[in-house]
Order: structure tokens, then C-alpha cells, then sequence
């Protein structure tokens, strides 16, 4: 009995692990393509991202959904070493940790939500100076930002990094988000972002709203 | 040391004798009887609080991190390494900022220590980040999802053998150790002591001996520093001992968050063993930490049970149980749990109102949970506080913080059983603000 692509996609969405894995690798060796599998994987990946936004989901559902897809990537990647998967360059949004904090947990919340919600992500990691996200932004030409910080020194680091892009002549052409434990509108008003958002699923949200839908 | 008889007391009888040793305050040079009076009169409010009374006003505290730094105009770095910089600091903080406990420097753990030891799972200033940043936790993997079973069987040797040579680089010597069991007959504790002799054991052991002398050196002139803000101004030390959630125990510094909450789906069964083995420990890392005299409160700061961490059933299954098991345990000991929910708790306040907790037992402390709906579950049962937020006191205005003080103490602190204090720990803030909060948790603060 070959396995279709809906069992695989409904195998990540109800986040049965081996047998998601199992499906990708059946459908692999009877000659579904890259493109079908990453399909399949978003279906089932974006039906984890609704969850969550339902506050069905938590972070050991996010996390295990991630492995998943890992596992699969790596043997599609395997089988085709040469194909990429492709996404529209507009949709792109450059993400980090401020200077002075090494917290990363949030973060990379955001970063999964935003990448199965068919986004790119240029995760820059933690402890990122101002200069960092300009460049990142300069050289990536994206058009979102998105700094997390858990500790209050996050603040005066979100600021300077809204103030170097102010500087490097590409704020305006830029929105800003912010997040983390210890943001909330009165910090975003401080540092001069453009929005706040309390959890991943307001980062979803704030992307789709700038960036119009994602890159699905 | 415990008062004679402690075995046969009843928790109950435990919890006065600990408050009263504490309020007597044994051994403080008090510098004036108007000290030892203001002391006093302090540790009967957070008494009173704990049992559900009305004290004669609403008692604040401030849970602070680096921010005495900051405010004396020191870097972190200066506070980690030149103690007489450090008492400068907090002597000046305890001064200008009068709560009702102490703001104690012993939470500042000494550089040099760190540096003697090579400690890899923590960053501080001038080792992974800079000189005027908190120390912060380095997150890993450091326990292997194939040593379950190692943990499981012997939690303290997996510890020992495997964990701390992980995470302290000075100690990756230990590694080499065998079990202690070979002690059982002495005649055959050869091979032990022969390990004893490898060049990297005896690094690491020297490590320690080093470790411990700088520790000294430091623990001495901290302690002083702490002593003498009690002494002259009678600020009670607020907490007496640590521990931790089994949850977060196995989550923060050994599994991690990213291999934690994995398990829950990959290896359940495993995971809710190795809480019921922690659960002990955590007890024991709370009573034995702790002497009789100082503080019954024992600090306990929660994690990665928060909302947006996991779900009520997750919760309800892997955190809940095993944290309440270690609340009981200190409750039977005369303790009182200081539990610090950081984030929030708005998913499942409901949970802390467990009809199993005694009543007047606890101490419950939010950051951003909703008060109002707080009140709801625990009013009549436990004691709680907050949650003045860190935000608001770093870059809101005065005025602002004196109207939140005043809303709050006005929506949920009429019945007593109340702390005024701050959300998340104090690292960075606008001292107008931090005034404006303590002046007004003593306006607003009065009961008639």
C-alpha cells in the first residue's frame, strides 16, 4: 500500500513522529518529489502553527513538529543534494536576541512559527549588536526586524538598534517588531519599534500584516 | 541547630518555632535597640502576611538582581570581583532604598571563584558577556538523553560523575572516578583511592581545595556586608534557603528546554521517573540548606511550567505533582515555600488554590499573572504578592508606578496576606521609580 502525501502530512500534524518520518521515507523511495514532500510538510506543520495560535499547542508540540521536519529535510536533502527549496525573497524577516542577552527560547519560538508559516528567517542569535541587524538587514534587504530581549538591559540595546538602522538610512524602509518577558507596549513606545507582540503567535500575525500572507 | 524535640513537634509547632527563632534574631550585633524593634516589627508583618493576618501595614520587598550596581555607579563586573566595591554598592542600596528585608549580596557570586573553577554553564561579565551585564545562564544539553537510566538509578553519582565535569571545566577530572561503593569494604577500596592519584583527578581536586579557599574569602566579606545592613537598619534576610521545581531542575541546568520538552513526547515514562528521583533532592536541597534561625521562607523560583511553556495537562502531569510533593515537604519541615512564578500563570492559576496545600502555608509571588484572578484562588488560603512590573520601573514615570501601587493594593491586598514587590528581578530601572514604588507601598500601604 503506498502512502500518500495527506498521510504524511496528517502523521506531522498529529505529531506521530516515527510514522511521519516512515511516510516521508516511503514516498521519497517511490519517487514523490522535493517539492511534494515540503508541501506536505507545510500542511501538516501549519496545522501545529494554528494550534498554537488557539493556545492548543505548547513548546514541546513546536519543538517535536521541528524535529520532524528536520528529519525530513535532511533526507530529502540526502536523496536531491542539489535542490533548494525556494521561497520569495520578500518575505523575509532578520531576527535575534539584543546585545546583552543570551536568552534564546522565545526566539526561536518566533523563528519555527514564522519558517512553517512559510517565511524566511535570518536567525542571527543571541547577544546580536546594533551593527549586526544592519548589516543583516542592508545585506538580506529584508523588510521586518524582529529583536527579543528577557532581561530589562535588552532595552537600551533595542533602542541603539533602532537608532543604528535610523543611522545606516534604513529604518524607513523597515518595520520593527519586539518581544520577549520583559517587553510590552511601554517598552516598544521606549525603544522606538512598531509593534509589540506578547507571544509568537502576535509575531505570526505582525508578519503576515507587513508582509502580506508569507511565502506560502 | 534544631531546638531539642524537633522530631516529635508537629509541622505546625515547626513553622512557630522557625518564625520565632527568626524574629528573635539570635546572634545580630544591633547596632541600636531602635534596630532590633524595626527588625522585629518587620519579620512579625511577613508573619503575619503568612498566616492570613492583617499586619499593621502592607510590607514591601524588592527581589533585585545587579540594580544596587548599576544605581552606585559600579559595573558588574567590579560587583563579581572587589568585594569592598560590592559592600559599597548594597550598603548604599539597603540605606536608600528602606523595604522591609534586607537586599542581600550574596545572590552575587564571586568571579574569581567562577574563573578558578572554569564554569562553562553559566556567562558573566568580562567571560561571554560584557562588563556592565548580569551573569546569565548558558543553555545546553548537559545531561544525555541516554543517561536516564544513570540518573534514574543514582541521581547524586550521575552528578557527580557525569554532570559536573560537563558543565566545570576544572572538574572534568571527576570523571574518572569510580562509585563510591568500594568504601563499603575498606579492603577493596584500592582502585578508588588509586584513581585518586591520575594527574587530571588531582587537578580537579586542587581545583576545589582553591575553590574553596577563594569562596571563603568572599563569603566572609559578603556575609559582613549583609550583616551590617541588618544590623544597623534591622532589615531581615527575607529568604533562609533555595531549591527548585523537580521540573525545572531536570529542565534548566540537565536536560534543557529544547530536550525536556522533547521527552515529554519521546521517553514519558522515563521523564516522570526521573522527577519522582528528583523530588527527594529538591527537599533535601531546601531543608539542609537552611538553618534554624535564619528565614522559614525557602526561595523557590519557577520556570518552564509558565504559560506559553507547555500545556494544563502537560502541566497537570509533568510539573504540578512533583512541584507540589517538594511544597509539602518543606510545609512538614516548618518551611514556608517563597514560590516565584515568573511569566505568568494565567492558564492555570487555578492550580495553586490545590485544596491538598494547607492553609496560611505559603507564599506565592507573580510577575505577570492577574492579580485580581490571583485573589480569586488563593484569597483566604495562601499569601501572595507582586508584581509591580519591570518595565514600569525602568522606563515608566513615577507617577505611574505610585497609580499601579495604589490600584493594586487597593484591588488585592484589603484582606492582608499581602507583599508589595517587584514583577521580575530588579536589574535595571530609574531610581525615581523605585523610590516612588517603596514610598507608596508604605502611603497606600496602611490598614485601620
Amino acid at each position: 500500500m503506498a502512502v500518500s502525501t495527506q498521510e504524511l502530512a496528517e502523521a506531522i500534524a498529529q505529531l506521530r513522529e516515527q510514522e511521519a518520518v516512515q511516510a516521508a521515507r516511503e514516498l521519497l523511495e517511490g519517487g514523490a518529489s522535493p517539492t511534494e514532500i515540503f508541501e506536505a510538510c507545510r500542511q501538516g506543520v501549519e496545522v501545529i502553527g494554528q494550534q498554537y495560535e488557539k493556545g492548543l499547542c505548547f513548546l514541546p508540540e513546536l519543538l517535536l513538529a521541528g524535529e520532524i521536519l528536520t528529519q525530513i529535510s535532511r533526507m530529502v536533502r540526502e536523496r536531491y543534494p542539489t535542490e533548494a527549496e525556494a521561497r520569495p525573497a520578500e518575505a523575509k524577516v532578520v531576527l535575534g536576541t539584543v546585545q546583552g542577552d543570551i536568552h534564546d527560547i522565545g526566539k526561536n519560538m518566533v523563528a519555527f512559527l514564522l519558517e512553517a508559516n512559510g517565511f524566511q528567517v535570518v536567525d542571527l542569535g543571541v547577544d546580536v549588536p546594533p551593527e549586526t541587524f544592519v548589516e543583516s538587514v542592508k545585506r538580506e534587504q529584508a523588510k521586518v526586524v524582529g529583536m527579543s530581549c528577557l532581561l530589562t538591559v535588552g532595552h537600551q540595546s533595542m533602542k541603539r538598534t533602532v537608532q543604528a538602522l535610523a543611522d545606516a538610512g534604513v529604518r524607513e524602509g523597515v518595520r520593527i517588531m519586539i518581544g520577549g518577558a520583559a517587553t510590552n507596549e511601554q517598552v516598544r513606545s521606549y525603544v522606538g519599534a512598531d509593534a509589540w507582540g506578547q507571544n509568537a503567535a502576535d509575531a505570526i500575525r505582525l508578519a503576515r500584516e507587513w508582509l502580506g500572507g508569507g511565502g506560502s | 541547630m534544631l531546638p531539642e524535640g524537633w522530631k516529635s513537634r508537629s509541622s505546625a509547632e515547626r513553622f512557630a518555632l522557625r518564625f520565632a527563632a527568626w524574629k528573635e534574631g539570635r546572634g545580630i550585633p544591633f547596632a541600636s535597640e531602635e534596630a532590633r524593634r524595626a527588625y522585629q516589627e518587620r519579620v512579625q508583618r511577613f508573619w503575619d502576611v503568612v498566616e492570613l493576618r492583617r499586619p499593621d501595614r502592607v510590607p514591601t520587598s524588592l527581589v533585585v538582581g545587579f540594580y544596587p550596581a548599576k544605581y552606585a555607579g559600579i559595573t558588574t563586573w567590579e560587583a563579581m570581583y572587589d568585594y569592598d566595591k560590592l559592600g559599597m554598592a548594597w550598603r548604599k542600596f539597603n540605606e536608600d532604598f528602606p523595604t522591609d528585608s534586607l537586599t542581600s549580596c550574596l545572590l552575587i557570586f564571586p568571579g574569581r571563584v567562577a574563573e578558578i573553577l572554569d564554569v562553562r554553564y553559566y556567562r558573566w561579565p568580562g567571560h561571554g558577556v560584557p562588563e556592565d551585564v548580569s551573569y546569565q545562564y548558558m543553555e545546553g544539553e548537559y545531561m544525555r538523553e541516554e543517561e536516564y537510566d544513570w540518573f534514574i538509578e543514582d541521581p547524586t553519582d550521575f552528578l557527580l560523575r557525569a554532570w559536573l565535569p560537563r558543565v566545570v571545566g576544572a572538574l572534568e577530572g571527576l570523571r574518572q572516578l569510580l562509585p563510591v561503593t568500594p568504601w563499603l569494604e575498606y579492603p577493596v577500596a584500592g582502585p578508588y583511592l588509586l584513581r585518586l592519584s591520575a594527574p587530571e583527578v588531582q587537578r580537579a581536586l586542587e581545583s576545589l581545595l582553591e575553590a574553596g579557599r577563594a569562596t571563603l574569602e568572599w563569603a566572609q566579606k559578603a556575609a559582613a556586608i549583609d550583616q551590617e545592613s541588618t544590623a544597623q537598619l534591622g532589615l531581615p534576610s527575607l529568604w533562609g534557603g533555595f531549591t527548585k521545581a523537580p521540573f525545572d531542575a531536570l529542565a534548566d541546568t540537565l536536560r534543557g528546554t529544547r530536550g525536556i520538552m522533547l521527552d515529554i513526547y519521546r521517553r514519558p515514562d522515563r521523564l516522570l521517573r526521573a522527577l519522582e528521583r528528583m523530588t527527594p533532592l529538591m527537599i533535601r536541597m531546601g531543608v539542609e540548606g537552611a538553618s534554624f534561625g535564619s528565614s522559614p521562607f525557602i526561595f523557590i523560583p519557577l520556570h518552564k511550567g509558565a504559560d506559553g511553556f507547555m500545556s494544563r495537562e502537560t502541566f497537570a502531569r509533568f510539573y504540578w505533582p512533583f512541584l507540589k510533593a517538594v511544597i509539602l515537604g518543606l510545609i512538614e519541615e516548618g518551611f514556608v515555600p517563597w514560590l516565584f512564578v515568573e511569566g505568568s500563570y494565567n492558564e492555570r492559576v487555578d492550580f495553586l488554590g490545590d485544596p491538598e496545600l494547607p492553609r496560611g502555608r505559603t507564599f506565592w509571588h507573580f510577575d505577570q499573572t492577574d492579580m485580581r484572578r490571583v485573589k480569586e484562588v488563593l484569597g483566604g488560603k495562601a499569601a501572595f504578592g507582586g508584581n509591580v512590573p519591570a518595565s514600569l520601573l525602568h522606563v515608566g514615570t513615577p507617577e505611574e508606578v505610585r497609580r499601579y501601587v495604589r490600584d493594586l493594593i487597593e484591588a488585592v491586598a484589603q484582606d492582608g496576606g499581602f507583599v508589595l514587590l517587584n514583577g521580575a528581578v530588579l536589574e535595571d530601572a530609574r531610581a525615581e521609580n523605585v523610590r516612588a514604588m517603596v514610598e507608596a507601598g508604605v502611603e497606600y500601604g496602611r490598614y485601620r
